[in-house]
């Protein structure tokens, strides 16, 4: 089947649940994970008599993933109802911002095979959780968390201006790089802070029109909206082609077997009255409260990815990965307060550090190494007195969790290389002098064979002599005799 | 012998030593069984109630001063709620229901000395104009137990009227405490929309709801108020506008001279009583003879004033009343083997409310629906705004409006549960203040031939309560 006569045109809708103290109209907790209906006061259960309180750290972190996002401010803030009714949803409506939605317009820039794609928003709005009902705890029976009602989410809403599964993959990645990056959210999908619904049409290439689309929920995973998506377009593409038409239609993702199912048909749509919230008050957000938060907030990544560039004269790669995460990030500016061999600071962060924080399967933030051990490690690389690879297996290990003194660890572990001219020419001599023959082959024309000399210094060296050293000094000493 | 004209005098009286707060109560707990066929009471908090009283006259002997509600017995409509008590809303599907919190409302008069003596009778949530839509039964007008109070604090009104507390507190969405104030012959205030916190005042309309004060004199609406009233962490739609001391303003003459304004269209109503409307007349003349200034002003808008009242407090009405669905609290129906959630949420409910509650969810969600939602909604928001702008314009040249209360004196038991829009057209002049968020006063004056009190309203712009209680208190005391 002809796949590129289709142009599948993809819209998310993003809800990231904010990890604000208390919730968005409540003075209740707000943790994932606790026992049951813990943090449920009267409020949050929609008791006769209670009123919505509006939480200002939850405005504070909405705006801040607008600024993240590029996005307009609004000014004039209203909250609405969305009329419906189910038994996890307390007062038999949601509290969310309908007409007036806090963040408009904006993007976010991804990367596809190595091109930048901005993905433009069309809005960022805040609204309040629902609580969970759970099916399958007790046999003929639903039961009801209400712990998670109320928790602030802000519901983040693309364009239709996606186009493939692999942009939706990155896009959901970016997002949730963000979401960590300010600390408005864990973005950790299989606990729910982060959850995404896809709206999925194709199109005839070249078509401007936009086709019936379907909407894909329970995606728990950035992989199943990625499976969910192409899953999608596959069956679509296969409808049209065979004569069929496609519906519109509410579907979820089966992740037993990577497919998506009918759930709800378009004529079954809710009619959810929304209105102006009469309990709340609008709210307004003036020009230097916006200020101020752009202040607090820690440089972002897309723009540190440039810095790291430009200012650091590191790869587009190298940077592209430190960016992967703040904490990363950060780590490696502050190591350049104390050495400026920034392609090695980078080189030391992306290998050994890395690979060390991947095996314990920590976060980069829980590393016990001080940026100033680390450049001090690095000076004795620069220094010439320990290699990259002895650096990183062997005085690493021996100093990352106690942050000793780097230059004197390594001499306590006898790792600092030999220098010594006499003691190289020593070593070099007993190298030439046992192997004759392949001396003769390299005075033949086999350079190649340096190699096996160096490494044959090393090895009676027991590592310690210096490979540059070592090869100038068996160059000079073969090319004389 | 326990007797009761205002809280200052009683006061006195417990200064004198020559009553105490015990003998309140039990006056009251004895006039309560003496008129348990008025139904004005859900339940009395008889034990409570006196060990409360036993306590305050403890405290008193022992030489603290009073505080402002010291020993002042109030009784509460079963929509305010208070903490570890029962409440209602006169509705079968709060059945069984305690509440884990005081109203703001309520807790600043506990704080301030009061006596909670018990629950009063309503319209089932609120909505209602003679008490007849309770499921705890009709509340019977003690001036002619043929006759409805009025509604919706119907309970509130009569416990006032036939001596079972001092003062008590109701709520007045459309004229829910004016109105049965001027059936049962006593003061009806609502205040400002926003004055007193609605933190604990289980919702009808919100942005139409306040909590009202019924009492037997304007002073102790005064003294009430100004406990009450002003600014609460629990409300966002209360007001931080300082609360002056209205109970020590009630003598100030606000202006000089004081005009009044009166809407021209209020008499061509086709249900005005045409006594109500001759003793209206009449009183404007002895009051320009007096030296006020009353005026008619031109106010086309009065017949769109109740659609837009029913449609708006309808709509919201259809929300707040969401949340009884029988799932976390209150009345659930019995279910069937294969009975499904849906089937759960309609017989709830269904068996749960009562008809005009009903209606009115019917009501208001068939107009915020879509394909519906501009023609009636949106509509009257526009005209909601329309009143609020005429009314600005009247407010600049005149310092209050004067009206009836209703167009009629308190109906039959009975007598118009058939017609409901005949019904909610006698919220015609009380519904004006709610629309435009403006405080209102009925004032007890007349006696109309049948026997039956009625009244007047007095109503002032925003947050002129003091203006406007100092007004009452001179047309009560000239009366």
């Amino acid at each position: 089947m002809d796949y590129s006569k289709y142009e599948p045109v993809i819209g998310l809708e993003v809800h990231v649940q904010l990890q604000t103290k208390s919730k968005l109209f409540s003075s209740d907790a707000n943790q994932f994970g606790r026992k049951p209906n813990t943090q449920v006061n009267a409020i949050t259960l929609a008791h006769p008599g209670t009123l919505p309180k509006m939480n200002k750290k939850a405005v504070e972190y909405a705006v801040k993933m607008g600024i993240a996002c590029n996005c307009r401010i609004e000014s004039l803030n209203c909250f609405a109802r969305k009329n419906y009714f189910y038994p996890d949803l307390p007062k038999g409506y949601q509290i969310s911002q309908h007409t007036t939605p806090i963040c408009v317009g904006g993007y976010i820039t991804i990367s596809v095979n190595g091109n930048e794609k901005q993905i433009h928003l069309n809005r960022i709005h805040l609204e309040e959780d629902a609580g969970k009902s759970i099916h399958d705890a007790v046999d003929g029976f639903t039961c009801l968390d209400y712990n998670r009602a109320g928790t602030p989410l802000i519901e983040i809403v693309t364009e239709p201006c996606i186009h493939s599964a692999e942009e939706a993959f990155q896009y959901l990645t970016e997002i949730r790089k963000l979401v960590r990056w300010i600390e408005i959210s864990d973005g950790n999908m299989e606990e729910g802070s982060l959850r995404c619904d896809a709206n999925i049409s194709i199109r005839p290439t070249g078509s401007s029109e936009l086709g019936t689309k379907v909407e894909v929920k329970n995606l728990n995973s950035i992989r199943n909206v990625k499976k969910a998506i192409e899953y999608e377009i596959e069956r679509m593409i296969n409808l049209v082609e065979s004569g069929q038409i496609i519906t519109q239609q509410t579907r979820s993702f089966d992740a037993t077997n990577d497919t998506t199912f009918a759930i709800r048909e378009k004529e079954e749509a809710n009619d959810y009255r929304y209105f102006p919230d009469p309990d709340l008050v609008p709210f307004f957000i003036n020009q230097s409260y916006i200020d101020d938060i752009k202040k607090s907030m820690p440089a972002l990544p897309h723009a540190l990815k440039s810095t790291f560039q430009t200012h650091y004269g590191l790869s587009a790669y190298d940077a592209h990965q430190l960016c992967e995460d703040k904490h990363t990030a950060f780590y490696f500016i502050a190591t350049t307060n104390y050495s400026h061999n920034y392609k090695a600071i980078a080189n030391f962060i992306l290998g050994p550090l890395k690979q060390h924080v991947n095996e314990l399967g920590i976060d980069f933030e829980k590393i016990s190494l001080l940026p100033q051990t680390l450049a001090g490690i690095i000076a004795l690389i620069d220094d010439g007195k320990i290699n990259f690879s002895t650096a990183a297996n062997k005085l690493l290990p021996a100093i990352i969790n106690n942050n000793d003194n780097p230059a004197i660890t390594a001499e306590k572990l006898n790792l600092i290389q030999v220098s010594n001219e006499d003691a190289i020419s020593t070593w070099v001599q007993q190298v030439i002098n046992a192997m004759p023959d392949k001396v003769n082959e390299y005075k033949k024309g086999k350079k190649g064979l340096i190699g096996l000399f160096v490494g044959e210094v090393k090895k009676i060296s027991k590592g310690k002599a210096d490979p540059k050293l070592t090869t100038s000094t068996l160059e000079k000493i073969l090319n004389e005799q | 012998m326990f007797t009761f004209s205002t809280i200052a005098q009683y006061h006195n009286d417990l200064l004198n030593g020559t009553t105490t707060c015990v003998d309140a109560v039990r006056y009251y707990l004895q006039n309560i069984g003496k008129h348990a066929s008025l139904n004005a009471f859900i339940e009395v908090f008889e034990e409570e109630a006196l060990q409360r009283a036993s306590s305050l006259d403890a405290e008193r002997k022992s030489g603290k001063t009073l505080s402002p509600l010291h020993g002042v017995v109030v009784a509460i409509k079963d929509v305010i709620c208070y903490e570890n008590h029962a409440i209602t809303a006169g509705s079968r599907i709060l059945n069984s229901f305690t509440s884990l919190f005081s109203a703001t409302a309520v807790q600043r008069l506990l704080d301030a000395g009061a006596i909670i003596i018990g629950r009063n009778n309503c319209d089932e949530f609120a909505m209602g104009s003679t008490n007849e839509n309770s499921a705890y039964g009709p509340v019977r007008n003690a001036a002619d137990v043929s006759k409805v109070p009025g509604g919706s604090s119907g309970g509130s009104a009569v416990a006032v009227q036939a001596n079972m507390c001092m003062v008590s507190l109701g709520s007045d969405t459309g004229g829910s405490v004016r109105q049965p104030a001027d059936w049962c012959g006593i003061v009806g205030f609502k205040p400002t929309y926003g004055r007193i916190s609605r933190h604990g005042l289980i919702a009808y309309a919100s942005s139409f709801d306040q909590i009202g004060i019924f009492s037997h004199n304007v002073s102790d609406t005064a003294l009430v108020l100004e406990i009450i009233a002003g600014a609460d962490n629990f409300d966002s739609t209360v007001s931080s506008t300082p609360v002056p001391a209205y109970s020590q303003l009630l003598h100030h003459t606000p202006y000089k001279p004081i005009k009044i304004a009166y809407f021209k269209e209020v008499f061509e109503h086709d249900g005005l009583d045409v006594e109500i409307k001759k003793a209206f007349h009449e009183y404007v003349g002895q009051l320009r003879q007096k030296g006020y200034i009353v005026e008619a002003v031109q106010f086309p808008l009065l017949q769109y004033i109740v659609p837009t009242y029913y449609v708006l407090t309808t709509a919201e009405a259809s929300s707040n009343l969401s949340r009884y669905d029988g799932v976390k609290y209150g009345f659930r129906a019995a279910l069937n083997e294969n009975d499904d959630l849906t089937a759960l949420y309609k017989k709830s409910r269904t068996q749960g409310f009562g008809k005009e509650v009903k209606r009115r969810i019917l009501l208001g969600s068939f107009v915020l629906s879509a394909g519906y939602y501009d023609a009636y909604f949106s509509k009257a928001q526009q005209v909601r705004r329309l009143l609020v702008e005429q009314n600005d314009a009247i407010f600049e040249q005149y310092q209050f409006i004067l009206s009836p209360t209703v167009p009629t004196t308190a109906f039959n038991l009975g007598e118009k549960r058939t017609n409901p829009v005949e019904m909610y057209l006698a919220d015609i002049y009380t519904v004006y203040a709610n629309l435009v968020g403006i405080p209102g006063i009925s004032l007890p004056l007349f006696k109309h031939s049948n026997g039956l009190p009625f009244g007047m309203q007095l109503m002032a712009p925003q947050f002129k309560e003091a203006d406007l209680l100092a007004l009452s208190q001179q047309l009560l005391n000239a009366k």
